[in-house]
């Protein structure tokens, strides 16, 4: 297993992805993470906690979610047939429900009725919310004011579900400054709260826990792939912010080495520091790193200070990423692109006009790089996205952005 | 140059470089060790300071908007060391700074400018190998946290694998004054007094003489960090040495 979690032989610490991952936090937090870990596994190993989690991610969710041809847009490109995973079929919106749903049983399990989270574009916030309303648990959400301002629906939905919404403003006012937060919530309520950290991030076991909840992502796509289609898909593009949906859809075809992993990056609106979010971009300054408590790329400039970031897209914005995808990018085994603001809207508008179906920001960059890449392949050949999150969210965006109150105003 | 606690309880005080200017933290420094600190932690200030609450995150901020680099940190360590010898001098940082001069590299530069030890807030005794060996070569005294959350097999571990003294950390949070010395930290002290017999110093929320006084019962020293920070942010530059000189004089009554 190429991606198997490895225990540091230097150290002895479990939650390695080759060089990448491990465990850099305060001392404070130890005790609750080694808890987490012990009781995960716990979890992870008992029939009846996966069938709560299975029960409910079919009858609550709506999973499986479909693998849908998109045939109007396959033909327009005239390559590859796209397919799309549906993530963004999913209840509230987006594949963010997999994990908290997950990880909320598990915070139940574990006796935590306090549970607290972080969100960038509001999906994950929304998602906790969500699942804490269900479990009738407290629900404290940390997001910056940046996100706030840009991702404002989702405010009003995490607060309509019983969620307290705390923005934060120093740094950049964005996810990483959100989990910053959250992180020193946790520090300071850790014999009382559960941390359901939102991407597959962070201090072991995060990661690979994320991770495991997304993976139901690519075991469905596998075996309805294979019934739709009689083979494994050519290529498979996700966009990756910390990089939970990516992971998920990648995870179950790693052994398939015909099935190339496509991770799509924020590429902004330049090459510069500040202006984007692709860590994995030559030129774009990110090296290894530590951030928010694991070792992986981090956009920084030469004195070890980390940068900020852009995206158009709020749950892209993030100057680190998982650490398993920096193995599967030092390895080869996944490539990482990048896609600029400018093209992931334009790729939005052409989703929405060709298939009816309005793409998150976030997901909205795989899309882009699906539509680059689909001409350049055989026709015979299966291109999969994971279009991991809907849209809704970004139409005060997308209404600035694409100008569409103009157009509306001029009966277009 | 040693890290010694000579009058009990001992000060360690914690300054975030930089903050307002390096010359002025060169000035509070000097000033806080002629007033009876033993040991300053000196603090790299870090873009992202997620263990530290609101009064050093605005310190840090405001050091990282002047450029002020590891670099100059280790500067101002050299000066330090040449004005005051005797004087134990630790560098605190959150690690990414590190990881990105590099391990040894770090190791020796903070060795060469005069630095006792080193503290990295966001390295656990597991994660610590390389980290060790190069402080080992490089003659410098880890100083690792420990927590009222530690089982005993960790703080045995943090014992075991720290030099000069044990960061005790009061009460479970961030950074930041508060009324009491909380009763977390004298059960923390004597869970550590089993592994160790390093001086134990304790911080987070230690402000004033009367909290000094309570610590110096079951510890060796006292950590004042966000009080003099605090102090730092609401003196005019001029006046801040001869303000933090006089805070720390008071403090040992």
């Amino acid at each position: 297993m190429s991606a198997a979690t490895v225990v540091n032989p230097v150290t002895g610490v479990a939650g390695r992805f080759g060089a990448y991952g491990g465990r850099y936090v305060p001392e404070t937090l130890m005790a609750a993470l080694e808890e987490l870990e012990a009781a995960y596994a716990v979890a992870d190993a008992d029939p009846a906690f996966h069938a709560e989690l299975d029960g409910l991610l079919h009858h609550y969710c709506g999973r499986p979610t479909p693998l849908y041809f998109a045939k109007r847009l396959s033909e327009q490109l005239g390559g590859a047939k796209i397919y799309l995973k549906r993530e963004d079929l999913l209840h509230t919106g987006a594949h963010k429900i997999n994990n908290a749903l997950g990880q909320g049983l598990l915070a139940r399990r574990m006796g935590k009725q306090r549970i607290i989270a972080e969100t960038g574009a509001g999906q994950h916030g929304v998602a906790t919310a969500t699942v804490c309303a269900l479990f009738g648990m407290d629900c404290v959400i940390y997001m910056g004011d940046e996100d706030m301002r840009r991702q404002e629906l989702n405010v009003y939905r995490m607060r309509l579900l019983g969620a307290e919404v705390r923005g934060v403003s120093g740094g950049s006012a964005t996810l990483k400054d959100a989990i910053s937060e959250a992180m020193r919530d946790w520090v300071t309520n850790v014999r009382t709260s559960y941390y359901i950290l939102g991407s597959a991030l962070g201090a072991h076991p995060y990661p690979t826990m994320v991770r495991n909840f997304h993976r139901v992502i690519g075991k469905e796509a596998r075996l309805q792939v294979l019934e739709q289609e009689g083979k494994l898909p050519a290529a498979i593009v996700a966009c990756v912010g910390g990089g939970s949906n990516a992971i998920g859809a990648f995870y179950e075809f790693l052994p398939d080495a015909n099935v190339q992993l496509i991770g799509v990056e924020a590429g902004g609106r330049g090459t510069a520091l500040g202006e984007h979010a692709a860590r994995f971009q030559k030129l774009g300054g990110g090296v290894p790193g530590v951030l928010q408590g694991t070792y992986s790329y981090v956009l920084q400039d030469d004195a070890g200070q980390i940068s900020s970031t852009h995206s158009v897209s709020a749950g892209l914005d993030y100057a680190s990423v998982g650490p398993e995808h920096a193995m599967l990018h030092d390895s080869g085994r996944a490539t990482y692109v990048s896609c600029s603001d400018a093209d992931a809207l334009q790729a939005t508008v052409t989703l929405a006009r060709t298939e009816g179906i309005l793409p998150a920001l976030e997901s909205a960059h795989a899309v882009a790089e699906a539509i680059r890449l689909a001409p350049t392949m055989a026709k015979t050949d299966v291109l999969m996205v994971n279009l991991s999150g809907r849209g809704d969210k970004d139409m005060g965006i997308l209404a600035r952005e694409l100008n569409l109150k103009g157009a509306l105003a001029h009966g277009d | 140059m040693a890290i010694k606690f000579e009058t009990k309880p001992g000060i360690v005080a914690y300054l975030t470089a930089g903050d307002p200017d390096l010359a002025t933290t060169r000035d509070i420094a000097l000033a806080a060790i002629d007033n009876g600190a033993d040991v300053i932690e000196l603090g790299v200030p870090f873009s992202d300071p997620l263990a530290d609450g609101p009064v050093i995150q605005r310190a840090s901020e405001r050091a990282v908007a002047r450029g002020i680099r590891l670099t100059d940190v280790l500067g101002l360590m050299k000066e330090l060391r040449a004005a005051r010898p005797s004087a134990g001098l630790v560098l605190f940082s959150y690690l990414n700074p590190v990881v990105r001069m590099g391990m040894e590299k770090f190791c020796a530069a903070a060795a060469e400018a005069g630095a006792d030890g080193v503290l990295l807030t966001d390295m656990i005794v597991e994660e610590a190998g390389e980290y060790l060996e190069s402080m080992r070569a490089h003659k410098l005294a880890p100083i690792f946290l420990a927590a009222p959350t530690s089982p005993d097999a960790r703080l045995k571990a943090i014992a075991a694998n720290s030099q000069g003294f044990v960061y005790a950390i009061s009460r479970v949070g961030i950074t930041g004054t508060q009324q009491k010395v909380a009763g977390d930290a004298s059960e923390l002290v004597a869970r550590l007094r089993q592994f160790t017999k390093l001086p134990i110093a304790v911080g987070f929320g230690i402000s004033n003489a009367e909290h000094v006084k309570a610590v110096g019962e079951f510890a060796d020293a006292a950590i004042i960090g966000s009080a003099l920070v605090a102090l730092i942010e609401k003196t005019p530059a001029e006046e801040a040495a001869a303000a933090v000189g006089q805070f720390v004089a008071g403090l040992r009554v």
